[in-house]
């Protein structure tokens, strides 16, 4: 071992920029920084124009099920709570992964793992382009086309399921329902956790997939046994996205969900609505004091959304630091 | 159970023939104990071996006796590795493989139509160059995996996973931690634990792709010693790049070359012979070190 | 030198593995079970139409492949199931997207007349005939937007792409996990926010609005693009120009960028694509104009509002209309989707 005496002491490596560099970097990092300065400033400003609703109403803006302007005049009258709507998207958006996270799962073993190398690349695009299609054309065909079909299977759905609560449906009213929604939510969510999906599944060990099939196992025992089990931190993390992405969803639930101040957990009935359709549907004609309210429903939105994408970041980055 | 003394295995060796030695009682029997119609043993004939247009195995015919040990050497890169997935059927996962020939186990061929390939990888077992027991598994669960893959009820789980440990010469070492996961082991524990693993299917042949490789040499002497044990009951057929650890585990050895062409065999015969005198210059210079 | 294939004769390449006549067969008889057994429960219940349809095919094809594959063990038969159910939820999915483009298509086509893409809505009545009025205005409504907001998130994009790759600053994780935050931020918020800033500061709506709000839609995707494009650049080559004394500025503009030019207009394209749909952020933001129009103070129109508002119109030939809007759309994203893909396989093939 050296002796201690006999280390040098490290020398101090200095390196100064030119001046062009330096404002270069002080140019780029002043780029780079704004991303944080514009999410500060998002929610700076919505609960500054929103905080006069949260002093108004406290907690209750964010449980109360009523939207009752009152008289415009006087504010004092007004009862504003985005509990319906917000229930609303928290109901909307788990029917959506319900059916959007089997589905991937089966998209993305059927990619990785079923069809043959040229259709591979075909179906990739084809998710991306999936992904890339506008919500306002979701939401027009969802009317149009998905709607009908949706209103049909209600019916006989409703007649055979009503003893489970969420399926009955006491006014008969079908059609612009959570289930509609929750369903194009799902077709619009799909390619965002296939994408992840298929990432994950792809780098599923191929030692262990060997040895699973040495040992005599089929394709389905290699994958239940292996690939699966391998991703699936990868899929919580999908899911997370694509549940943020069905949280936000504007214009395509504006479009299938009936607005109805009221938690409605019937999911085959017309009624219900998201944070985000609220805040559309309001815009065009709120007072003054209402558009403050729609500010701190914004805010609420924003906030949730943030949560849920932190974490599907979070543990999208963990499951990829495991690969 | 008292290790095998090597050097005796040695002398028993020079004294074996080439055919299987003929047993009173001349009803052949399979593990699952039905008789067995043809001949026994692994058997290749005229067999060749692409990946996509690249002829990487050529003209390979060699005759893997009941219960012996087949070592294939050679220099890297010829084929052996791809020879070894023949006789298992793994070489058609690769995208854009193929094949001509025949293997032949007990007298059928395995390529051929109304032929299961995943009941016959049961009979015919593979461990792998890198051990891999599954890492989501304890080390019980490792061993009876191949059972729950093949959706084979077993009547005593516990029985079998402390039979194939035994056999596999780790029983001792984990028998009291059975449950904590198959990742916790060392490399040559887990070398063989895969090895249990294989046999809790009760194949008739064991496929090894140097096993040994990626451990250091005491677990490597130990894994040895579990061969040999095994080869009681089985064949076995080990792929190795250690021409030492030929000479010491192997009752046959298959000599592989390629020279810029497909892989081929160059000489098979008894480790004795190929050792001490081959017939073929090439053999003569590979184990004697002049090149590989 | 003799080689082993001078000795012996090459027997041809099989693949005996390969039983794919067989396996088409046996695949095509369980189908054909199966749609007849849930044509059969589709006219018997009411689970409509050609949808009850494929949800009885969906049924029916496990249970039949089950039933044939017993026989071949517990172990093939689970198998040939779960082949036949990935396969059947494939199916599920993948046919309402290629609805969604056929129908696209099929309505949108109807509005179209030689003058579609030249007209805007100016004279035209929501109830006139579909051979008055067009899409002009949103067409150029959208470019305008899409323009400005690309001159504002492309070169902030590139700029928190460089500060992470190359300069490494303190704040680089920082940036990198604020900006994949951003992407996370709803349309809708992004709308609200431009609006409860410029709109109200500015009084009223105007196209500056809309592609302010635009471009924090962009700018995640233009970011993280780049950051990709960016890290694919050698060190090896950074290290050349600065061995050369060339400082961190050039090395950045007249080395790494160039390199990667490609990938960059890929970034800016992929940005494009990803706000030109957007619907929500104008409603609050730009707004609505019939007409064409050029001037940034001003509401602007723009193709996913011209959608929006045409469906609010009501009448069956202003939804006509929207169908037609949304074939444009449709187009117009499809076409920037492959050019930015066609672009990536160009620089990933260098």
């Amino acid at each position: 071992m050296i002796k201690d005496d006999l280390v040098p002491q490290q020398r101090k490596l200095v390196s100064s920029y030119t001046l062009v560099d330096r404002i270069f970097r002080r140019v780029i990092t002043t780029g780079g920084l704004f991303s944080l300065v514009v999410l500060g400033l998002i929610g700076a400003f919505l609960l500054y124009r929103g905080f006069e609703i949260f002093s108004d109403f406290g907690f209750s803006f964010i449980t109360g099920e009523v939207w009752n302007i009152g008289d415009p005049m006087d504010t004092s009258t007004a009862v504003l709570g985005i509990g319906a709507m917000l229930m609303g998207s928290v109901i909307t958006s788990v029917i959506a992964i319900l059916i959007a996270v089997p589905c991937a799962i089966a998209v993305a073993l059927f990619i990785e793992y079923y069809s043959p190398q040229r259709l591979r690349l075909i179906l990739t695009a084809v998710l991306d382009l999936v992904a890339a299609i506008p919500s306002v054309i979701f939401g027009i065909w969802g009317y149009a086309v998905l709607l009908p079909i949706i209103e049909d299977w209600s019916v006989p759905l409703e007649r055979w399921l009503d003893f489970i609560p969420i399926f009955s449906v006491p006014s008969g009213i079908f059609g612009r329902s959570p289930f509609l929604a929750g369903m194009l939510l799902a077709l619009m969510v799909i390619p965002i956790v296939t994408s992840v999906a298929r990432e994950v599944y792809s780098q599923a060990p191929r030692d262990l997939i060997d040895a699973s099939f040495a040992l005599g196992g089929t394709r389905w025992g290699a994958i239940r046994n292996v690939v699966i089990p391998f991703g699936r931190s990868g899929l919580v993390g999908g899911a997370m996205l694509g549940l943020g992405r069905a949280l936000g969803e504007t214009v395509a639930v504006y479009l299938t969900l009936n607005l109805v101040f009221d938690i409605n957990f019937r999911i085959l009935g017309s009624a219900g609505g998201n944070v985000a359709s609220l805040i559309a549907s309001k815009f065009g004609e709120a007072t003054e004091y209402e558009l403050k309210a729609l500010m701190a429903a914004g805010l609420v939105l924003f906030l949730v959304t943030l949560m849920v994408n932190f974490v599907a970041s979070f543990i999208v980055n963990r499951s990829s630091k495991i690969i | 159970m008292e290790t095998p003394n090597l050097e005796t295995k040695e002398v028993i060796n020079s004294n074996i023939q080439m055919e299987p030695t003929v047993m009173n009682d001349t009803t052949r029997r399979n593990a699952d104990n039905l008789e067995v119609k043809g001949e026994s043993g692994l058997e290749t004939r005229g067999v060749h071996a692409w990946f996509d247009k690249h002829h990487a195995l050529a003209d390979v015919s060699l005759h893997f006796p009941e219960n012996t040990v087949t070592g294939l050497i050679g220099p890297s890169g010829c084929g052996k590795s791809t020879f070894l997935r023949l006789l298992n059927r793994m070489h058609e996962f690769i995208p854009k493989a193929a094949m001509a020939g025949q293997v032949l186990f007990e007298g059928n061929d395995i390529y051929a139509d109304d032929v299961n390939a995943i009941d016959m990888r049961r009979r015919i077992g593979m461990v792998f160059q890198k051990p891999n027991p599954f890492p989501a598994m304890n080390i019980g669960e490792n061993v009876v995996a191949g059972l729950k893959l093949s959706k084979i009820k077993s009547a005593n789980k516990d029985e079998v996973i402390e039979d194939c440990l035994t056999r596999a010469g780790l029983w001792n070492e984990v028998k009291d931690r059975l449950k904590s996961p198959g990742g916790s082991l060392s490399g040559g524990q887990q070398q063989r634990l895969c090895i249990a693993r294989s046999l809790a299917l009760k194949p008739d042949v064991l496929l090894l792709d140097e096993p040994c490789s990626a451990l250091d040499p005491g677990s490597t002497l130990r894994v040895e010693e579990t061969i040999v044990q095994l080869s009681e009951s089985m064949t076995i057929v080990i792929v190795t790049h250690n021409m030492q650890q030929a000479a010491r585990v192997s009752d046959y050895c298959a000599f592989f070359l390629s020279d810029g062409g497909p892989g081929h065999l160059v000489e098979a015969d008894l480790t004795t012979n190929i050792f001490s005198n081959p017939k073929d210059t090439r053999t003569a210079d590979y184990v004697q070190g002049r090149f590989g | 030198m003799t080689t082993i294939l001078d000795a012996v004769e090459v027997p041809a390449p099989k693949r005996p593995w390969n039983k794919k006549r067989q396996t088409f067969v046996r695949s095509a008889i369980l189908v054909g079970i199966s749609l007849a057994v849930s044509w059969v429960l589709s006219s018997v219940t009411e689970l409509g139409g050609v949808l009850g349809f494929y949800l009885g095919l969906a049924v029916c094809l496990p249970v039949v492949v089950l039933f044939e594959s017993i026989r071949h063990g517990r172990n093939i038969a689970i198998d040939r199931v779960a082949s036949s159910v990935i396969l059947a939820m494939f199916g599920a999915v993948i046919i309402p997207w290629i609805s969604i483009v056929a129908t696209v298509y099929q309505k949108g086509s109807k509005a179209f007349y030689w003058g579609y893409l030249t007209t805007d809505m100016r004279v035209t009545a929501s109830g006139d005939a579909l051979e008055f009025g067009g899409v002009l205005h949103a067409i150029v409504g959208t470019l305008i937007l899409v323009l400005i907001a690309s001159i504002i998130s492309v070169p902030l994009g590139i700029s928190a792409a460089i500060y992470v790759v190359e300069i490494k600053g303190r704040f680089a994780s920082t940036v990198r996990f604020f900006t994949q935050a951003m992407s996370g931020v709803p349309s809708i918020v992004a709308g609200l926010f431009i609006y409860s800033t410029i709109c109200v500061f500015f009084g009223g709506f105007s196209a500056w609005a809309g592609a302010l709000a635009y471009s924090i839609l962009m700018l995640p995707t233009v970011a993280r693009t780049s950051e990709e494009v960016l890290k694919l650049v050698p060190d090896e080559l950074r290290a050349a120009s600065y061995a050369l004394g060339a400082s961190q500025a050039r090395t950045v503009f007249q080395v790494v960028l160039p390199t990667i030019a490609t990938g960059l207009v890929t970034s800016a394209i992929l940005g494009i694509a990803r706000v030109a749909g957007e619907t929500a952020p104008l409603l609050l933001t730009a707004s609505y104009f019939v007409a064409t129009s050029r001037n940034v103070n001003e509401p602007i129109a723009s193709l996913p509002i011209y959608i929006f508002s045409s469906l609010g119109l009501g009448d069956a030939n202003a939804t006509t209309r929207a169908w037609g809007g949304s074939l444009v759309l449709l187009i117009v994203v499809f076409v920037l989707f492959s050019i930015a893909r066609g672009l990536s396989a160009r620089l990933s093939r260098k």
